[in-house]
């Protein structure tokens, strides 16, 4: 018998209500339907989750690896991008 | 014992979690697929744990000193009492999914009346045993679809498989004295009540997977009694080997 592959999904779990989803991996199944089933089956056997995403590998466009020095190098020197100018003002709880 | 039909009543639902949490667990290891293996392990815990919670609870009835384990793997096959379609081998893929689905199709509905019981054990059982089975429906049912109407040869092997577990559905809605007792009790429903929807259901999703329902209503009985196939055996014989080999080995 041909064993021809299923299709690759990559799973995306929200642990709980007002946490954003987060990739837990990927697996194989036949639709988005079945892959729902699987990724209950293989990612939230021990209470992990209480929503879950599919998305097919196959629609992710990443970025390529040999443009990272491109990408990211430039970030590295721009300190003043992080928010640790400010003073914090006394008696300010939340920022 | 002072409640003996409490007993047999008790043994059989413990029997049929445990007989289908081993042949679901048989899987392990020859799934056709990584992700459809797990949830046949997952399906099997399920039942198992069930199994646990339906034997401890008949042991302490039977209140004889013995324990869930001596009952599940001490008892010879004819003290079973799990109903006939479940011992039944699981064939390939689609005859595990036809006997599962046929199973859960009538176990949600089982599980949703013994909510009610007058016995609170068995209804918190029930009522975390029917979320369970509402996810294995929805798995079985999905895949009954799959390959019905899917390939020439998944079709023809599935409703080969439909055809050759057909005459053990009917034992599920066979009543005896026990069920009875049931009933006047408060205990359980009359499983020949269930049978409307179960048909409704089962009507539904062949039609859907385009598959024929046999029309062949002679059926099989006596599971619930401990009259049972030749299958049995061989599965208790797997099951209960370490037990019999090394009596009380522990984890």
């Amino acid at each position: 018998m041909s064993k021809q592959q299923w299709p690759l999904f990559e799973i995306f779990v929200r642990a709980k209500s007002g946490l954003s989803h987060r990739h837990v991996g990927s697996l194989h199944a036949a639709d988005e339907v079945m892959a729902l089933d699987h990724a209950r089956d293989l990612y939230t056997r021990r209470g992990e989750g209480v929503s879950i995403w599919v998305v097919r590998s196959s629609a992710i466009t990443a970025s390529d690896p040999f443009d990272a020095d491109s990408l990211f190098d430039p970030a590295e020197d721009k300190i003043y991008r992080h928010p640790t100018f400010y003073e914090v003002p006394d008696g300010v709880e939340n920022l | 014992m002072n409640d003996p039909q409490r007993f047999e009543y008790v043994v059989r639902l413990g029997d049929n979690a445990l007989v289908l949490g081993q042949r679901l667990g048989e899987w392990i290891g020859n799934g056709p697929e990584l992700e459809e293996e797990m949830a046949m392990g997952n399906f099997a815990l399920d039942y198992i744990g069930q199994a646990r919670l339906f034997l401890s609870y008949a042991a302490e009835l039977e209140g004889a000193g013995r324990d869930e384990d001596q009952l599940a793997f001490l008892r010879d096959q004819i003290d079973f009492r799990n109903v006939l379609l479940l011992e039944q081998p699981n064939g390939d893929f689609g005859q595990t999914i036809a006997r599962q689905f046929f199973f859960e199709s009538y176990y949600v509905l089982f599980l949703e009346a013994l909510t009610a019981s007058s016995d609170k054990r068995l209804a918190e059982v029930a009522a975390r045993g029917l979320k369970e089975s509402a996810y294995h429906l929805r798995h079985a049912t999905q895949w009954m679809v799959r390959l019905g109407d899917g390939t020439e040869e998944s079709h023809q092997r599935i409703q080969q498989s439909v055809d050759e577990l057909w005459r053990f559905t009917g034992e599920m809605f066979s009543g005896d004295e026990i069920d009875r007792w049931a009933v006047d009790n408060g205990v359980g429903p009359d499983p020949a009540t269930l049978r409307p929807a179960w048909d409704t259901r089962v009507n539904e999703v062949l039609q859907t997977a385009t598959l024929t329902r046999p029309d062949n209503d002679w059926m099989h009985t006596g599971g619930k009694q401990g009259r049972h196939t030749e299958h049995l055996g061989y599965l208790l014989t797997e099951m209960q080997f370490l037990q019999r080999a090394y009596p009380g080995a522990a984890w």
